[in-house]
């Protein structure tokens, strides 16, 4: 924590207020979360007015609830459906357009050059969700151009975390609570009584430049110890763990595990899990033409492998039942991923287990693949 | 803050989705629903590809399918691919007469190990279009004819009618340095050659198993039982090389579509060994 209690100040609201501005006058379009159709939300917003003060959640597997906290806060709630995947790399996305006229083809891809994108209030987790983006964007032989300038232009507010959700384990994954790396500026909430206030940390230049010109005073030494005592308070009642077995290896040997039916049997195949999911990163390409067929669009959109016709090749899908599909997606996330890009497809937000209509807790589920495996 | 440092966000590299546009020279019909299609590349100078690596083929304006090379790769601005006609894409792709656009994007995908074959037997197995993506292979080892051993082509197909690059199989076989072994599942015509499964000619093909390298193409289970056999001939699973196939969209590792167990096809294979396949491909729906 050395290097971030150097810079170690203290914000009130009006502060926060003052960075809100701050980053907009810089010309960054400002995401943050705030209340939407009764969940949290990340929204544009351009006062501290917007966010969920005074809000916070219930979650527990098939279930999410949104209500009046018993304190102030601002940042007293977990992680709600959306994740920062959507702004930064967008459900759907047009790759080129090209007209088509007289046997030529004119080929048209600018490129979509947005506001920069500044993240206020993203969670551990979610720093290490956009790590693992990276590497499937940015880590291989293609990278993606759109992706990558998004991603070098965006200004990261995180905080770490004072309420662990329902349905939260990452402790048990490694992702948090408490952010350590890839933002700019990083907030916790001191306190719950009165007036919110934040102890502000900074990881580089970029941050450190905007927190100068907020009205701040230095941390006490009093208001850093607090600061961790939040962070380890919240790692202390996390909602659910990961089983301590090596579950990467054991999920590899396990293709046909009995569980794999009575999950089966459950899963409606609706894909929520893998929409919410911060790291689902399963795209599909289609084309469309205008009427005339003058006119041809590609468009990349989020694909979810629970859908039959993602496996799809001439004659029929190569994953008809929705128990090869519930398979592929948890071996996928937590045992091949680590194979296609060094790093595990799980942080441990728990979205997938809150958004399952039926309720399907990953962790559960996974405990239960390793240990009933059948030699 | 910006990503990582291991991944370098200056760099401006071109948009890897966005294909060249190219148009067709001549389109040859090979058998009923299979096309080849010799591309012109209008001067621009195309990228050298791999024996057995694919590119992304799109039908302006009805969509996109990875297809293999199927041309000389000595020979990189000749731009052939045969394309059997299945679906919407692979419809279209045939239908398009000599000057119409389509577009081009790859290299893509790892190809046949072909450096391993110096000094070896190489073992060609063939099933229906699988042909194709083997041809490549063929030409640049008989373009160093002297550095491998016996060479032996076993190709089945449905009917004698199906049988494709006809001209080049019938010269092929006339050369004395070149096994060449056609079976098909039903004569329709009079046809005086074999009758059944390709896996049937392994027992009449010349080969030491300590010393082959196998490259298979076909339908998966075609390639699943060949490479039975040929373990069971004594052939290591790791000289025995499959081309795979799954669904492809956007061939650079990023879609997710092309999973088989841990494998992105397009870009650990599509061709891996099948000391690596083995086990996944005895897991149904994998
Ligand atoms: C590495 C590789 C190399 C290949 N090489 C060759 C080759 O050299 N020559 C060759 O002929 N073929 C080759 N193929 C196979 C070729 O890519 C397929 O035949 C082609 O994709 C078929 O596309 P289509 O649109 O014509 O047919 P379809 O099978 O109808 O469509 C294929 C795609 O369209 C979509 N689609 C269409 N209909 C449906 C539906 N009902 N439900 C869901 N999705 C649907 C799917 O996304 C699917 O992936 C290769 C495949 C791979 C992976
Ligand atoms: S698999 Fe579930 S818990 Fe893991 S990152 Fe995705 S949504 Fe979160
Ligand atoms: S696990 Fe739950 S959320 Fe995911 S596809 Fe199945 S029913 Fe839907
Ligand atoms: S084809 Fe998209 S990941 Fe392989």
């Amino acid at each position: 924590m050395s290097r971030q209690t150097q810079c170690a100040h203290v914000i009130d609201l009006e502060g926060l207020q003052q960075l809100l501005d701050a980053l907009r006058e810089r010309g960054y379009r400002t995401l943050g979360p705030t209340v939407r159709d009764g969940a949290i939300a990340y929204e544009d917003i351009a006062s501290v007015e917007e966010l969920p003060r005074g809000w916070t959640d219930e979650q527990s597997p098939g279930a999410y609830r949104l209500r009046p906290s018993d304190t102030d806060t601002v940042f007293g709630f977990a992680v709600g459906p959306q994740s920062w995947k959507r702004p930064l790399f967008p459900s759907h996305q047009i790759l080129w357009r090209a007209g088509v006229a007289g046997g030529k083809v004119q080929l048209d891809s600018e490129p979509h050059i947005d506001a920069p994108l500044a993240l206020i209030g993203v969670r551990a987790c979610e720093l290490s969700a956009l790590a693992i983006q990276d590497r499937v964007w940015l880590g291989g032989a293609a990278p993606d151009a759109e992706y990558r300038a998004r991603r070098a232009d965006a200004f990261i507010v995180a905080v770490n975390c004072a309420h662990a959700g329902g349905n939260c384990f990452c402790v048990s994954m490694h992702t948090g609570p408490e952010v350590t790396s890839g933002y700019d500026l990083a907030l916790t909430e001191l306190g719950t009584e009165g007036e919110p206030t934040f102890l502000v940390t900074c990881a580089t230049e970029a941050g450190a430049a905007v927190l100068e010109t907020l009205t701040r005073r230095a941390a006490r030494d009093d208001e850093i110890a607090a600061a961790q005592a939040v962070v380890a308070h919240t790692a202390a009642s996390m909602g659910r763990a990961m089983p301590e077995t090596d579950w990467v290896s054991r999920l590899l040997v396990s293709p046909e595990h009995p569980r794999w039916n009575a999950l089966a049997d459950r899963c409606l195949a609706c894909g929520n899990c893998t929409m919410v999911c911060p790291t689902c990163f399963c795209t599909n390409l289609e084309d469309t033409s205008d009427l005339s067929g003058l006119q041809v669009t590609r468009t990349r959109r989020w694909d979810s492998c629970f859908s039959v016709d993602f496996a799809y090749v001439h004659g029929g899908s190569v994953r008809p039942s929705i128990r090869a599909r519930y398979r592929q997606w948890i071996t996928h996330k937590l045992a091949t991923w680590p194979q296609q890009f060094g790093t595990s497809g799980c942080v441990g937000c728990g979205r997938c287990i809150s958004w399952c209509p039926v309720g399907i807790d990953l962790t559960e589920e996974v405990a239960a693949l390793c240990a009933e495996t059948p030699d | 803050m910006a990503p990582a440092a291991e991944f370098p966000v200056s760099q401006t590299a071109p948009e890897p989705l966005l294909p060249r546009v190219v148009c067709v020279h001549r389109r040859r019909r090979d058998a009923p629903r299979v096309w080849t299609l010799e591309l012109q590349t209008a001067g621009e100078p195309q990228p050298p590809f791999a024996a057995g690596q694919f590119n992304m083929l799109t039908a302006f304006g009805v969509g996109e399918v990875p297809i293999s090379f199927s041309g000389d790769p000595a020979a990189p601005q000749r731009l052939v691919h045969t394309v059997r006609a299945v679906g919407a894409v692979s419809e279209a792709l045939v239908r398009l007469e000599a000057g119409a656009p389509l577009g081009v994007r790859g290299p893509y995908g790892k190809g046949w190990p072909l450096e391993a074959a110096d000094g070896r037997d190489v073992l060609l197995v063939a099933g229906g279009l699988g042909l194709a993506p083997l041809r490549p292979a063929l030409y640049q080892l008989l373009a160093q004819r002297e550095r491998h051993g016996r060479i032996t082509l076993l190709y089945g197909t449905r009917s004698p009618r199906d049988i494709l690059f006809r001209r080049e199989l019938a010269a092929w076989g006339t050369r004395g340095d070149l096994a060449l072994e056609v079976t098909v599942d039903h004569a329709t015509t009079p046809w005086q050659g074999h009758v059944g499964v390709v896996t049937a000619l392994i027992a009449h093909a010349r080969f030491d198993p300590q010393r082959t390298l196998a490259l298979l193409c076909g339908p998966e289970i075609m390639m699943r039982f060949t490479a039975e056999a040929l373990c069971a001939a004594g052939v290591a699973p790791e000289a025995i090389h499959l081309s795979m196939e799954r669904s492809m969209k956007c061939g650079v590792g990023t879609c997710g579509h092309c999973q088989f167990g841990g494998f992105l096809l397009c870009r650990d294979g599509p061709v891996l060994p099948y000391a690596l396949l083995r086990a996944p491909l005895r897991v149904r729906e994998l």
